[in-house]
């Protein structure tokens, strides 16, 4: 499915005529692909919902979730949405120190948060809360995982673009390039700013 | 290999053999082909397994084959019937005919095309190749939980089905993507929305579905997956609290959209079929955009009626009984302008008449009896009995297969370069009209006298003999006239008269290019100015049939390169899934070292591709 958006051209590319709703392809792609995925999301989301007090054999929400850890992942996640607005922009500009600094700083968050979970995972584990140890545990796992995966993928197709940014390839005519990965990216992003209240705050204030 | 081998001009291309050329094609017409050939396989496979269930019902008390073998053969003659035969015969009309309605030269993204193919390809061997080691799913199309646990199926028969629809799932979805791209933003100029061909509209509608149905299918076979072979619980009953309801609602919130999903380009095709048939344009066309739009949002919101028989209390029956009675309207509209079409018009009895009127005639009763499982009182009495089994039967064999049986005659011609021979053609109909009536008219009788669907055997004295005799004699009728069209195609193949460009009178722009069409569709790019644009032509040119339109050469024509990529990316997805059943059994990190190469070789073959380019002109 990602590679959708990777395919970095389109048969109708090189048409004199532009596409009949006058947006690349590869855009409306990724658009539709987003589209997709929130259906993706509201079944991990829902099942979450109704299996999140389902531990009566193990820890529960309130013994394992460290707010203050997930709250500051949070935060650079949403900074790196912003970030990637600049990246784009400075692509856009054909201006490359911008477009590098910006696009690092992109990565660097992507690997924060990839960083963050895979510590909270391991705390998880040491508190006894394993993947299959209750239903509250399976699901958390399993939608967090997923979105997790989203992310580690958005950040390995960021960090390649990084490369071409480096190397010089993505000129001004070929922000849309980076312009696609953004708006999955954004996509990841909100998905997790449903997922932070939903998941965590909800389930800490519940009865 | 027809195009080539017809084609002048393609010897400028780079030789390359011919196997290596069918590997790595990004043309959308011979990924069609490979679509339609291998569906077509599968079917043959599906249709056995059908036969060989009707043998065993034939008479009461019969052993023929054992219970277990007979739990694989009802399961997997749906599961193929359904995501190998079904949907990838419509991929195959989709794939060659969705670009030459709106005048394209190709899809939007040509090796994500390829790459749907393969991925459906793999998924299909992977399912099938469970046959061989005795190990077929077994646990209902379905899938219900709880028997679909671990527990209750201990064999790696449900991880086939499961990863195998996986699997499925992933070319269902790159297709959505492609087809819902290419049709909004490839059309010709002058093709706006309201003057497509309305089987274009009815891809459309049916990729939206996909692309909303399919990734909660996903979840649901992964969350299937963890029960299985994770330790999960999602679907089981214990003291974790899991509940099978979840997969019930879960399964049929993608169910419903996906027998949508089969029917839309069968409307699609009739839609197509009647008018050129009748000589006049599509009666009430607007009417038949917004009816088919309207039944996949209401598709949406029907999915419980598949679970009456849950004790979902009465408010959740008395809405989803409405919301299904609603449907009726929509499909109404859609009927009554395909005998508006017909009304009045000049009819020109061909074979893709006859499978296109027998589709009306076949989908009414299948609709009817489709009104009276709306009711939930009465769906109590029909629920898991062979009225069910006859009821949609009745829509996906009478409504899908009629239908594209009907395309596969209609556009023979504009794939091969030959015309099917009319005679036998004729004799397949009448053979497939008796034979499916007296194979599924008798099941509503003997279902409503109680029975039960997916029964191995049954005693005598219950009343049920006779119509299942019928029934069986009415299957192998099915078989018969299938077999007159594998006659008529290898007839075909070898002495049939070739095809002009326009053998029917078409409306539409694949009738204005050769028989078969030159690698690069349109010489010139076509321009659009109202609906049914070759009709509009014709009409212009005071002709009733244009001229045969030349060979052209493709000189400086870009078209988008042969790529090994997609091919291994499917293989990467294969392997994957591969990786997660072998390792099955065992706790800790969830994927063993064949999940790891899997992903590995997806996500190498994708980053190749991704800078591979993408065309070259055909000159060198």
């Amino acid at each position: 499915m990602t590679a959708a958006v990777l395919d970095h051209d389109s048969a109708d590319a090189h048409e004199e005529h532009p596409t009949s709703l006058r947006i690349d392809s590869r855009k409306l792609a990724i658009w539709t692909f987003i589209g997709s995925e929130c259906l993706f999301f509201a079944a991990l989301i829902t099942t979450f919902v109704i299996y999140r007090n389902s531990h009566a054999t193990g820890p529960g929400p309130k013994d394992v979730f460290e707010v203050p850890l997930v709250t500051a992942g949070t935060a650079v996640l949403l900074f790196s949405s912003f970030f990637v607005v600049m990246a784009l922009n400075g692509a856009q500009e054909g201006n490359r120190k911008k477009l590098l600094l910006w696009l690092s700083l992109t990565v660097l968050c992507g690997c924060f948060f990839v960083g963050m979970q895979v510590y909270e995972f391991t705390g998880f584990m040491h508190k006894g809360m394993g993947y299959s140890t209750n239903l509250f545990a399976t699901s958390f796992f399993t939608l967090t995982g997923f979105h997790g995966t989203h992310v580690a993928i958005g950040t390995l197709w960021l960090g390649t673009l990084l490369k071409d940014a480096y190397k010089g390839r993505i000129p001004p005519n070929k922000a849309l390039n980076l312009e696609i990965a953004a708006l999955y990216w954004h996509f990841v992003d909100v998905v997790w700013i449903i997922i932070f209240p939903v998941v965590y705050l909800m389930s800490l204030f519940a009865k | 290999m027809a195009t080539a081998a017809l084609d002048p001009a393609h010897a400028t291309s780079p030789k390359r053999s011919v196997l290596v050329d069918w590997l790595t094609t990004v043309d959308h017409k011979k990924i069609g082909i490979l679509y339609g050939a291998s569906a077509f396989i599968f079917f043959l496979i599906g249709g056995l397994e059908a036969e060989v269930i009707r043998l065993q019902l034939m008479k009461p008390d019969t052993h023929l084959v054992s219970p277990e073998f007979y739990n694989q053969l009802f399961t997997m003659h749906g599961t193929t019937m359904i995501f190998l035969a079904v949907m990838p015969i419509s991929a195959m009309f989709f794939n060659f005919f969705v670009p030459l309605l709106i005048g394209a030269r190709d899809v939007a993204f040509p090796r994500l095309n390829a790459m749907s193919f393969w991925v459906f390809l793999l998924g299909g061997l992977f399912i099938n190749a469970s046959l061989l080691m005795n190990a077929a799913p077994n646990g209902g199309w379905f899938g219900y939980a709880p028997l679909s646990s671990r527990q209750y199926s201990p064999g790696v028969n449900m991880d086939f089905w499961a990863l195998g629809l996986q699997i499925l799932g992933i070319a269902s979805l790159a297709a959505g993507v492609n087809f819902f791209t290419t049709i909004l933003n490839m059309r010709a100029p002058g093709m706006t929305l309201m003057r497509m061909p309305m089987f274009v509209w009815s891809v459309l509608v049916t990729q939206v579905l996909v692309l909303l149905s399919f990734p909660v299918i996903t979840i649901a076979l992964v969350m299937l997956t963890a029960d299985r072979n994770f330790h999960a619980s999602f679907f089981s009953y214990n003291v974790a609290g899991g509940d099978p309801m979840l997969w019930q609602h879960l399964f049929w919130v993608f169910g419903h959209p996906e027998v949508y999903i089969l029917i839309m380009p069968a409307f699609g095709i009739v839609s197509e079929i009647l008018p050129v048939f009748s000589r006049k344009p599509l009666f009430g066309y607007s009417a038949m955009v917004f009816s088919m739009a309207f039944i996949a949002f209401l598709g949406f919101g029907v999915w419980s009626h598949h679970m009456f028989a849950t004790g979902m209390g009465p408010l959740a029956d008395s809405f989803f009984s409405l919301m299904t009675m609603l449907i009726a309207i929509p499909t109404g509209v859609k009927i009554f302008n395909w005998i508006g079409t017909l009304w009045g018009g000049s009819l020109q009895f061909k074979t893709p008449l006859y499978f296109a009127l027998g589709f009306i005639a076949m989908f009414i009763m299948g609709g009817l009896s489709g009104v009276m499982h709306a009711v939930a009182p009465a769906d109590l009495q029909q629920t898991d009995s062979y009225f069910v089994v006859a009821h949609f039967h009745y829509v996906l064999f009478g409504g899908s297969i009629f239908s594209l049986t009907a395309g596969a005659y209609y556009w023979w011609p504009k794939m091969f370069g030959r015309m099917l021979d009319e005679g036998l053609g004729k004799v397949h109909f009448w053979l497939m009209l008796i034979g499916f009536n007296l194979t599924f008219f008798p099941m509503h009788f003997v279902g409503l006298l109680g029975m039960p669907r997916r029964i191995y055997t049954y005693p005598s004295g219950l009343g049920f003999d006779g119509y299942n005799m019928a029934s069986t004699i009415g299957a192998l009728t099915l078989g018969v006239g299938f077999l007159v069209f594998i006659y008529n195609v290898i007839r075909t193949w070898r002495t049939g008269a070739h095809a002009p460009a326009d053998p029917w009178g078409g409306a539409t722009l694949e009738w204005a290019i050769p028989s078969p069409p030159q690698e690069w569709n349109f010489a010139v790019e076509p321009t659009v100015s109202e609906k049914d644009a070759l009709w509009a032509m014709k009409r212009a040119a005071g002709v009733k049939v244009l001229p045969e339109p030349p060979l052209v050469s493709g000189k400086g024509i870009h078209l988008p390169s042969p790529s090994w990529w997609p091919l291994f990316t499917s293989f990467g997805i294969l392997i994957f899934m591969v990786g997660i059943m072998v390792k099955g059994e065992t706790h800790g990190f969830p994927f063993g070292p064949i999940s790891v190469f899997g992903v590995l070789l997806t996500a190498f073959s994708i980053f190749k591709w991704s800078y591979q380019p993408v065309d070259h002109p055909t000159s060198h």
